[in-house]
């Protein structure tokens, strides 16, 4: 929205933006009605009640419960009223639905590298198709970032050694920006980018034209072999690691008899820090690849080892921060 | 009609002559002006990384600094005027000078400590200046872990040295002030016979020794981190970078309330004295004070709602963060029926306070905003945040310190100041400020990030405006230097009450004695009662 | 208030002030009651301070049992027992120096002052002597860490028991393969809590002793008498202090799993 061509509202392009703003302008009218409501009383009463010679004083009043608890408990119970009204906004801004289509992001200094799971890589640009919700798996190769697309009313900070996500539905096509929001050194105000919102099928059109290394899933599968993960994880599941045909969405029994359910982030740890899950019946054999695997090909491995599940599962995955190395619950 | 008043013959400031007699002093009100010497120096220091920030923003492009510069200017910006102007201000000058008055003792509880904290805080002072004149530092002044501790290539270390030695000259004020207002009140002065500024202190002190020590271990913890390689915080050897977060913001939050709370405190006395009424639910306004310092230590998460914390804990902080706005609304409630059938004069004080209640009103509604989960996260780190917190420390915070400034000045000094260019600097600085900062909340809304040091283009003209709003503030804040200065050779003799104020320093001469009463005074009335008071020395210029 | 404000004298007693008394108190009582709520609100900030390791800690404890099991056993149980001792039983002299000096003993104060000193001093020679094989271990943390695969702990010693039976409320002892790698990670974020939360208690020990003796040179000159010891008395409330600090610190940071 512009007043003489002056933006002073963002535009409404996801299918929650519209349920932020209705809540955005409960409070701002609530805000209103008390600010303009407090300061015409003061500015009332300062008039009315202006002194008119020297030495008078103002009447003797000490207070009036009544009152005192009037505008306590009101206050209260507007207050309620905003936190709940946001609280079930929040909600559905952290439930991505099962059916999102899923990208990858890798927030470093100073960009923001996306990848699809056909394989399209992009560079603070990113392609979407409109009308579909949208999930984005964030972590950062260094410092703190965070991912904000205001125009669909959503963000969340990108954080070293963990995945955190925030998902959205674009409703029809446009461009909008894409900020990072959380300090991150030198360049912090270049790591901007513009996200492209197509019709699904120019959307479909644009995927064919990209990913000369095939789907994530194929370079996954590439780096499963040249990093030797296929000369213990064999299929057959006699091989020194377990199978992992299937596995994800299963829940897995460990050696120190507690259980793990097979997600992302259970994947994800076990190749960083591969002492810390180790299952049942099996040595600790597997080196750890802390350090040694960039966040691009971890994703593509996590995405290879899921693809080796065509119907998983669906275990409800543990709320997305995954843990960092040894074995903490978030 | 009025006698020709005179500075009376003896009184502090002429006890004792030369820079020893002030350097080793022991008298609190001595320590107070050495103090407002010191944070006015900081906040113009302050200030012109500000004038730094706004002249870059003038424009999309990142055209005025390099990027590098910028970051440095906001970061020490933040710095400073949190650490070496807010934090101090009101309790380290009108809190030092007034509190022993107020209850009607000589002198704080441990005079050799108050001087040793103003000793610390120009010692960390000194650290501070040293780290930004040598290279500057470029975390943000939230220093979050890791780029603080492996990232930036800045002088960290130095800065957070300056930063934890000045907590330690803030946690001694506050312990003075604690056993001061339990220990020393004069016969007669029971609690609820306390100004309203006193209780407010009170509160301030509790916030100050329970909160920085936390900051403290915070920044100890970066600095071997930083300086020494361990990995509290580093991800890549199992630590946690929100960790820090957690750690900083357990202060931090409760800081702004160290900021917030003494301007409280000032309202409370303006709006009494310039209605000559006692100030309506007088213990409500009393325990509101305790209650916003209790409820300010269990929000912390709420500055962390999209940093990686659960669903659940979120819920939890947003919850809590209600909770601490309603003894803020309750006191403004207060005042506003303080205003009912009191007899009101727009002394330049009231002026302030007029002031500080719109703007502190919006700033805290603001508040609102980013305590709703649903609206918070689209609204985190953007102008948005800026803008609300600085109507409350600026709006607020500041204003509550200038306001009282005036109020207390005929007391300091002996002498009034020019009544008409402190109410046109009253009314820049309220001008100046809506039109800097109100339209940072409308370019936050729309997306712009906060430390940006290039926008796009179609956010120039909110900028521009913020801007150009900066200027007015800044004149109205550079105006009452000259005005205060000019009144302490020619301006017009006070008196002991100018204002026909109540209150124990009242009674006294201005500037008062060294040991402030001649006799310990013996308390027989309640608070803010005005029918014995006249205003016999009134002036208006 | 208002203009009508009594004027008393607040000399009532017609005796002579102690030579100690400020003279913004009134009285050596409120002078004394002062004193002791300064130290405890100031003691509070200790707490607090000390407080922000102590949360860390067990946030990393609760997160890597393991490498802080591991890493706990490699500290001497010894040094650390020995250390405790002697705490204590400067925490007993120190109480003894108060009582001195309440009981206007000027010498015995002064030669408890200085046994607590002695005691202050043999606690930070031990620390030197932890932290020197520390170093030679290369146990501090940062760019020349290194947790051996094969470091046993010389008071545990030998292989980990297999998993005891039952107790099914305490944590079953895995049997842990010790991986370089992980552990050489995680134990670096123990062992930077352990040489921050003790290196800052040295500091504070340090900084006692530096008080201690200022006191004993206060108590030899006869600065105290049974009317007035109040610095040796919050003196005396600081050193217990970091004493219970250490208390905390020791079965934290030297005791954990130990049973094995």
């Amino acid at each position: 929205m512009t007043i003489f061509g002056i933006p002073i509202f963002p535009e409404q392009a996801s299918t929650f933006a519209k349920d932020v703003d209705a809540l955005y302008f409960f409070i701002l009218a609530t805000c209103a009605l008390f600010a303009v409501g407090v300061s015409i009383a003061a500015v009332f009463f300062g008039i009315r009640y202006h002194k008119q010679h020297d030495s008078e004083i103002g009447a003797r009043i000490e207070g009036s419960l009544p009152l005192e608890l009037l505008w306590s408990v009101i206050p209260t119970i507007i207050a309620m009223v905003m936190f709940g009204w946001g609280a079930s906004v929040f909600y559905h801004l952290r439930r991505p639905p099962a059916e999102a289509m899923h990208i990858y992001a890798v927030g470093k200094q100073w960009m923001w590298k996306f990848q699809h799971l056909e394989g399209q890589r992009e560079i603070n640009e990113l392609h979407i198709p409109a009308g579909r919700p949208i999930k984005i798996t964030i972590s950062s190769e260094d410092v703190l970032h965070s991912l904000y697309f205001p125009a669909f009313r959503t963000k969340t900070d990108a954080i070293p050694g963990r995945y955190t996500e925030l998902w959205f539905e674009a409703q029809k096509p446009g461009q909008h920006h894409i900020f990072c929001t959380e300090y991150c050194g030198t360049n912090h105000s270049g790591m901007i980018g513009t996200v492209t919102v197509l019709e699904e099928t120019q959307y479909q059109a644009w995927l064919q034209g990209g990913g000369m290394e095939g789907t994530l899933a194929q370079r996954g599968a590439k780096l499963f072999n040249d990093l030797a993960c296929s000369t213990c994880h064999l299929d057959t599941g006699q091989g020194r690691g377990p199978t992992l045909k299937d596995i994800v969405g299963t829940t897995v029994a460990l050696q120190d008899g507690s259980s793990a359910v097979v997600d992302e982030a259970y994947l994800r740890e076990s190749i960083l820090n591969s002492q810390a899950k180790i299952v049942k019946g099996f040595q600790p054999l597997m080196p750890t690849f802390q350090g040694l695997i960039s966040e691009e090909n971890l994703v593509a491995l996590i995405e290879h080892v899921k693809s080796l599940s065509p119907n998983p599962t669906t275990a409800a995955p543990a709320a997305m921060p995954t843990p960092a190395p040894a074995g903490e619950k978030k | 009609m009025l006698d020709k008043l005179k500075i009376p013959e003896r009184h502090y400031l002429n006890n004792g002559h030369g820079l020893a007699s002030w350097l080793l002093t022991k008298d609190h009100k001595r320590i107070a002006i050495m103090y407002l010497i010191s944070i006015s120096v900081m906040f113009f220091l302050g200030g012109l990384f500000a004038v730094g920030i706004r002249l870059e923003l003038a424009t999309p492009q990142g055209d005025f600094v390099q990027a590098d510069t910028y970051n440095k200017f906001f970061t020490m910006h933040g710095v400073i005027m949190v650490f070496f102007f807010l934090i101090p201000s009101i309790p380290a000058v009108l809190g030092n000078f007034l509190i022993p008055p107020m209850i009607g003792a000589k002198d704080l509880a441990f005079p050799r400590i108050n001087l040793l904290s103003l000793y610390i805080y120009w010692i960390g002072g000194v650290f501070t200046l040293y780290a930004m004149i040598s290279g500057g530092v470029d975390t943000g002044w939230t220093f979050y872990t890791p780029y603080s501790a492996t990232g930036s290539n800045t002088n960290v270390v130095p800065t957070a040295l300056g930063i934890f030695i000045a907590g330690f000259s803030s946690i001694l004020t506050g312990l003075n002030f604690i056993v001061t207002i339990h220990r020393m009140r004069a016969p007669g002065m029971t609690w609820f016979r306390l100004p309203l500024f006193v209780w407010a202190h009170y509160a301030t002190s509790l916030v100050q020794v329970l909160g920085t020590p936390v900051i403290a271990i915070t920044i100890v913890m970066l600095g071997v981190e930083r300086a020494l390689g361990f990995g509290i915080f580093d991800p890549g050897r199992g630590g946690d970078p929100v960790l820090f977060q957690h750690l900083f913001w357990f202060y931090s939050h409760p800081a702004v309330y160290i900021m917030i709370l003494p301007a409280l405190g000032v309202m409370s006395e303006l709006v009494s004295t310039f209605t000559k009424k006692t100030i309506f639910g007088y213990s409500f306004v009393a325990f509101s004070s305790l209650a916003i310092a209790v409820f300010g230590f269990i929000v912390w998460a709420h500055h962390m709602f999209v940093s990686g914390i659960s669903t659940y804990a979120a819920m939890v902080f947003s919850f809590l963060s209600f909770s601490v706005a309603i003894p803020s609304a309750v006191k403004v409630f207060n005042w506003t029926a303080t205003l009912y059938k009191g007899a009101i004069s727009f002394e330049t004080p009231m002026l302030y306070a007029y002031g500080f209640m719109g703007l502190f009103l919006i700033g805290g509604l603001t508040g609102l905003f980013l305590a709703t989960l649903g609206v918070d996260i689209h609204l985190h780190d953007t102008y948005f945040v800026v803008a609300h917190f600085h109507y409350i420390m600026v709006g607020g915070a500041i204003m509550g310190y200038l306001g009282g400034l005036h109020f207390w000045w005929p007391k300091m000094t002996g002498r009034m100041y020019s009544e008409f260019f402190s109410r046109i600097a009253a009314i820049l600085v309220f001008v100046g400020f809506n039109l800097t900062f109100f339209p940072q909340f409308v370019v936050g809304y729309l997306g712009m990030p906060r430390r940006y040091h290039s926008y796009p283009d179609e956010m120039q003209v909110l900028n521009v405006l913020s801007s150009a709003g900066a200027s007015v503030l800044g004149l109205g804040y550079l105006l009452p230097v000259i005005y205060f200065l000019w009144s302490l050779k020619y301006g017009q003799v006070a008196g002991p009450n100018p204002w026909g104020a109540s209150g124990l320093e009242w009674q006294t001469q201005s500037p008062p004695l060294t040991e402030n009463f001649l006799e310990v005074p013996v308390v027989e009335h309640e608070p803010y009662e005005y029918e014995h008071i006249v205003a016999k020395e009134k002036h208006l210029v | 208030m208002s203009n009508a404000v009594a004027h008393a004298d607040a000399h009532g007693h017609a005796h002579a002030h102690h030579p100690a008394l400020q003279h913004h108190f009134d009285t050596m009582g409120q002078q004394k009651e002062a004193a002791v709520v300064g130290m405890w609100v100031f003691l509070l900030t200790e707490i607090l301070f000390f407080g922000g390791l102590f949360a860390a800690y067990m946030i990393y404890r609760v997160w890597y049992f393991d490498a802080f099991a591991e890493a706990s056993r490699s500290l001497s149980l010894f040094w650390g027992g020995l250390n405790t001792a002697v705490l204590i039983g400067s925490s007993l002299t120190m109480a003894m120096a108060v009582r001195g000096a309440q009981t206007n003993k000027r010498a015995a104060t002064v030669n408890w002052l200085i046994l607590t000193m002695i005691l202050g001093t043999v606690f930070l020679g031990v620390k030197v002597i932890e932290y020197a094989d520390k170093f030679e271990h290369h146990h501090v943390p940062g760019y020349n860490f290194q947790w051996a695969a094969a470091h046993e702990a010389p008071a545990a010693g030998g292989e980990h028991a297999a998993p005891a039976a039952e107790g099914a409320a305490a944590e079953p002892h895995r049997e842990l393969a010790l991986n370089g790698d992980q552990l050489q990670l995680t134990t670096q974020i123990y062992f930077s809590l352990y040489f921050t939360m003790t290196g800052l208690h040295a500091l504070h020990m340090i900084i006692g002793i530096g008080i201690m003796l200022v006191i004993t040179w206060m108590a030899w000159k006869g600065k105290f008498d049974a009317e007035y010891y109040t610095p040796v008395e919050m003196a005396g409330l600081y050193w217990h202090f970091v004493d219970i600090v250490w208390i905390f610190l020791f079965p934290l940071l030297y005791l954990v799993e130990r049973h094995t």
